[in-house]
């Protein structure tokens, strides 16, 4: 259907006493999103703009992008946006809040861009405490270079440069920089969520709307991380690779706030904070 | 209550991902034979037992689906 038509078959539902429930946000543009069928990315976007748009921050909000599958995110949100140096977003995002201390701020950043090279500009605005939102989008795989093992790939798994998959031995462990960032004093709301089911989507939502509302309170950095699929780069099919992503992210990657209003949620393990929680291996 | 609802599909716009079918509680979606210009297998409306209820626009990664619903 040409858009007309679509506009069209719109007027004619409400003309027939039909009530809008729910249509894209204005605050994402008409392009059309660059990412794979299925990728969470897609989700997490319309997520961020629809919280910007119930908030009315539409014309007091700046973006960050990163480099990765998201590199282009500033053509999605109709919203003011920088484009930052490979990792660099939250340093980057510093510099926009501290010059604009009236704008909202946030960073959107996969894995490879927040928790690989971006390592140390993530722990230090994290540890400042900037007053920045910070959405992190977790799939465990380095999804736009083609499926390099990434920082998060999880024990076992295969990608590109791991094909037997990961060995500690040789790559090491799974980064979860999540938990880690929790038990920094400067983050204020640190959470993980998912957007595979209608039901994760508005739990999602509603962690993101709190990450935004959270910059109005300068208390520190609020952190969002989204564990999506990478379907592409897991070689499934998106609907498989959701429910791979529940039987084996889920477990290494629990979803669930982590640090609430400055303080560690409650039941937390606090093993799981200094990363001695036990991984589990999965076979791919 | 019971609402009957209808969706409106940007087909264009669809990448046939189906992740909205899985959402679907009335499996009121199905993937079209045909493709859009994109070659995209799109997802389209076979029955009318929708509810309204937004699950498939929740999920849609790309955002094509808008939601209207009305009480009968």
């Amino acid at each position: 259907m040409a858009n007309t038509d679509i506009e069209q078959r719109k007027q004619e539902l409400l003309n027939q006493g039909y009530t809008e429930v729910y249509t894209k946000t204005k605050v994402l543009t008409d392009a059309v999103l660059h990412y794979c069928p299925g990728c969470g990315h897609g989700t997490t976007h319309r997520l961020v703009a629809e919280v910007i748009d119930e908030m009315g921050i539409q014309d007091k909000t700046v973006g960050v992008s990163p480099v990765g599958c998201s590199v282009m995110a500033y053509n999605y949100f109709d919203v003011d946006f920088q484009e930052a140096a490979h990792g660099r977003a939250p340093a980057l995002a510093t510099a926009i809040k501290r010059l604009n201390p009236d704008c909202f701020v946030f960073t959107y950043q996969g894995d490879g861009d927040l928790a690989a090279i971006g390592t140390a500009e993530t722990i230090h605005a994290c540890n400042r405490g900037e007053n920045i939102t910070m959405i992190f989008v977790n799939n465990g795989i380095y999804g736009m270079t083609g499926g390099q093992m990434a920082p998060t790939t999880l024990v076992g798994m295969k990608s590109a440069t791991t094909p037997y998959g990961r060995n500690v031995a040789l790559n090491g462990y799974p980064l979860r920089i999540t938990e880690l960032l929790a038990t920094l004093p400067g983050t204020y709301y640190v959470t993980r969520q998912s957007v595979q089911t209608p039901a994760a989507v508005r739990k999602a939502k509603a962690a993101i709307r709190k990450a935004f509302e959270n910059q109005k309170l300068q208390k520190g950095v609020s952190f969002v991380e989204i564990v999506s699929n990478c379907n592409s780069g897991w070689k499934m099919t998106p609907v498989a690779a959701n429910k791979w992503m529940e039987e084996n992210m889920f477990p290494n990657y629990p979803i669930g706030d982590i640090k609430v209003d400055g303080k560690i949620a409650e039941g937390i393990d606090a093993n799981r904070l200094v990363l001695s929680h036990p991984l589990t291996v999965v076979n791919k | 209550m019971a609402f009957k609802g209808q969706i409106v599909i940007d087909t264009e716009r669809c990448k046939g991902c189906a992740v909205c079918l899985a959402a679907c509680p009335m499996q009121v979606i199905e993937l079209s034979k045909n493709v859009n210009g994109k070659g995209y297998n799109y997802t389209e409306v076979v029955n009318d037992k929708c509810i309204g209820c937004a699950s498939c626009a929740m999920v849609c990664p790309d955002g094509v689906i808008s939601v209207y619903k009305k009480q009968c």
